[in-house]
């Protein structure tokens, strides 16, 4: 069954630059139980592809499109709706726990007010719940340690105090934005066990939202990798990291240094810098960067080309798969013919 | 084999802390570096790798005399710099230099990057001709990888990759004989992460400087270091020249680090996990496990680990080790005697 379908996304900020798109046309969907990995360098559009869906965009961003959770659609809500769908359906974990937790409230002051304000609890049992869901995320000792307050925890625990919070009202389906990025490695790979284990423990849907590869590929079911605001790749874990088809999703995964391989002189590196998405190449927006480079990669955009269940958007052949039409050959959107605006979107048809 | 540059011996430092109330407040101290020594010659890296709160940074910043040691010596080319006044440590800043683990915060948002490059050779060559300082700094700029027409343009105008190539570029303007890079990829994502190794390794090799390069993760400073060193709450655990490392670790700390390092391969990921072991998390500061600092994650201690504090000792490699049962353990690294990994 599927749980969230997002079609045609697109996200938008006013800047005095310019208009910023930050989300061309995204699509995809989530299956009931499903971990759904959203990959990509800082700056693709990760973030605000999940804000958006939530009604959490800043001031000056806008978004259209359709995000329909359980066949409602997110996108035309209002606040009060989303806020409710936020606080029973959907729960999300940000990058930075210390930011997100208030450091003059105690533990259990800011796990049970969450619940006694969305379920109707009462204190005891909201208490009680809390406790439960530190012991679910392996915090030592809950019932001591719910009395104390933030900075008294380890970077780690206060991440994983974040999962408790969100899996409070037992929603299902959890949004986790780098939920490790900004720790350390031991503590990361804690995380992505703790995942794992919720993973298989319940029918929870979960997007992961990474730029490492290497740190979901025990866990996910689906990755879709961005670049600049399009999705470039999409396909099972399987699929993603045994036979990536797309030339940053293989630069992505060569660029991953390994303790299990046989140690190279020098790294992989992808070479250059994402784009400003105010003055984004012509054609692929990925050609500044990309080894396989081609002349008609200049002149226009590549189009989604989709092969069973996966999907990349390139003018290299899809292994032992479909060759992607020529520029201009196929139908597309019209805006894509657009020659004077080499910048405008280049999304296909049809959900990932 | 030449003298070594730099010489660190039995370096500690302690911060003072308070808990409780007003009224019965108590002095704490922390322990962040506990006794560490090394050695590092020109032309060569060493690696160190720790958790979060392991003493990296203060170790950093006790090396180059920005924060007062407790006890030990810090010996460059034979003198001990933790007994130089201001003035005389300040000449010596212009052969040591550090690079930040945050690339766009440690960067001056108002200053340009040529500003920012050229800024210690304003303070240290103040009668420097402009031309000679801009020349210097469009040198610099190529040699990191920048274009020099960008000279003028300031921090948010660039990636975090590239400024981090900026502060690259600062810390080598002066010709350092020494740099230590903090964390200098932890920020960045993991495609730009390989560019600033490969091209701190490039430099280093150029230049023959001598280097520390920080992290928290293994798999970050195998390609760049000679030796690395692994830490846990302010002491080393391990110092091994990297090609026996990475095939045989020594310590049971060395190993879980190493299980921690994810793999972008789902069926191998999956099947790491079920041997990885490191569980809980580095003890508080304050409660320093007696014995053996690591016996109460160790799934190999023994009773003795509990009770006698195992001493830093060389081994017949020339590797050094802080583990009782360093003889007896084999950590070896499954795969590893096929390739020629190291
Ligand atoms: N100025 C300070 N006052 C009190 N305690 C401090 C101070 N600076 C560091 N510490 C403590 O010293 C210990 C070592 O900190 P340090 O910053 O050196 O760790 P690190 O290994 O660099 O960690 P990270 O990987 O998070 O950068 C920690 O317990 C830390 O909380
Ligand atoms: N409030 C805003 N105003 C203007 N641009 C923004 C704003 N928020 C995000 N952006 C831009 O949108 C793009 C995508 O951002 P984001 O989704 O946060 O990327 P990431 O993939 O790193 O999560 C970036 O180029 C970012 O600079
Ligand atoms: S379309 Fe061309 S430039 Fe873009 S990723 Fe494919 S080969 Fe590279
Ligand atoms: S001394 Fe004992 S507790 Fe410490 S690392 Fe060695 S075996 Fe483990
Ligand atoms: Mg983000
Ligand atoms: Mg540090």
């Amino acid at each position: 069954m599927t749980l969230l379908e997002v079609s045609g996304l697109e996200v938008h900020f006013d800047t005095p630059e310019g208009v910023v798109k930050a989300v061309n046309g995204i699509d995809f969907a989530v299956q009931e139980g499903e971990t759904l990995a959203i990959v990509g360098e800082s700056g693709a559009g990760k973030s605000q592809l999940v804000m958006a869906i939530m009604g959490l965009l800043a001031e000056n961003g806008g978004a259209s499109g359709k995000a329909e959770f359980r066949g409602r659609d997110l996108m035309q809500m209002t606040p009060k709706e989303l806020n409710s769908v936020r606080g029973r359906n959907i729960a999300m974990i940000f990058q930075d726990p210390m930011t997100s937790l208030n450091p003059y409230l105690t533990i259990e002051k800011q796990m049970t007010e969450v619940v006694m304000h969305h379920q109707g609890l009462r204190r005891e049992e909201a208490r009680g719940h809390a406790v439960e869901m530190l012991r679910a995320v392996r915090i030592p000792d809950p019932e001591e340690r719910i009395r104390q307050y933030p900075h008294e925890y380890s970077g780690g625990m206060r991440q994983r105090v974040m999962i408790a919070m969100g899996l409070l009202c037992q929603p299902d389906l959890l949004i986790a934005d780098e939920p490790s990025t900004a720790l350390d490695v031991t503590i990361q790979s804690q995380i992505t066990q703790l995942v794992g284990e919720l993973r298989e423990k319940t029918n929870m849907s979960i997007i992961l939202i990474t730029h490492d590869l290497a740190a979901v590929a025990e866990i996910c079911d689906r990755v879709i990798v961005m670049y600049a605001g399009v999705a470039v790749e999409c396909g099972s874990a399987e699929d993603i990291f045994y036979r990536p088809q797309h030339p940053y999703t293989r630069g992505l995964l060569a660029s991953v240094p390994r303790l299990d391989r046989v140690l190279d002189d020098d790294l992989h590196a992808i070479p250059g810098n994402p784009p400003n998405l105010l003055e984004l190449p012509s054609g692929c927006r990925f050609r500044d960067r990309c080894s396989e480079v081609m002349d008609k990669c200049v002149k226009k955009p590549p189009v989604w080309v989709s092969d069973g269940g996966r999907m990349s958007r390139c003018f290299l052949p899809m292994e032992g798969g479909k060759v992607a039409p020529e520029p201009g050959s196929q139908k597309e959107p019209s805006n894509h013919l657009d020659e004077a605006n080499p910048a405008s979107p280049a999304d296909g048809e049809g959900a990932v | 084999m030449t003298k070594p540059v730099l010489r660190v011996q039995d370096l500690a430092v302690r911060f003072k802390s308070f808990s409780g109330g007003l009224l019965q407040r108590k002095e704490r101290w922390i322990r962040a570096v506990d006794g560490i020594s090394f050695e590092l010659h020109s032309g060569e890296t060493l690696g160190i790798v720790g958790e979060s709160g392991s003493g990296k940074s203060t170790l950093a910043r006790a090396i180059l005399g920005l924060l007062k040691p407790s006890r030990g010596r810090v010996m460059w080319l034979g003198e001990d710099l933790t007994t130089l006044d201001e003035e005389a440590m300040r000449q010596r800043r212009k052969e040591l230099q550090i690079v930040f683990q945050d690339p766009v915060a440690s960067l001056n948002p108002r200053m340009t990057a040529g500003d920012i490059i050229a800024e210690p050779l304003w303070t240290f060559y103040p009668n420097m001709a402009r031309l000679q300082v801009e020349e210097r700094t469009r040198g610099m700029m190529k040699m990191v990888g920048l274009l020099p027409n960008q000279i003028n343009r300031y921090p948010h105008e660039f990636s975090g990759g590239q400024c981090q190539r900026i502060g690259i570029a600062r810390s080598l303007v002066l010709n350092p004989r020494l740099v230590i890079c903090d964390e200098p990829v932890s920020a960045l994502d993991v495609s730009i992460q390989a560019q600033i190794i490969n091209l701190l390794k490039d430099l280093q090799k150029k230049l023959g400087i001598a280097l520390i390069f920080i992290a928290h993760d293994l798999s970050v400073v195998r390609h760049i270091s000679d030796r690395v060193m692994v830490m846990y709450m302010g002491q080393a655990m391990e110092v091994s020249q990297k090609t026996d490392l990475y095939l045989r670790p020594l310590h049971p700390y060395t190993n879980a680090l190493m299980k921690s390092v994810a793999i972008p391969d789902p069926k191998l990921a999956r099947q790491a996990r079920q041997d990885s072991w490191l569980t809980g998390d580095m003890p508080s500061p304050y409660m320093r496990p007696k014995g053996c600092i690591f016996h109460d994650r160790c799934p190999y201690r023994v009773k003795r680990c509990e009770a006698d504090v195992p001493a830093l000792r060389r081994m017949e490699s020339g590797d050094w080790v802080a583990c009782h049962r360093a003889e007896d353990l084999d950590l070896s690294i499954q795969g590893a005697s096929t390739g020629s990994l190291g």
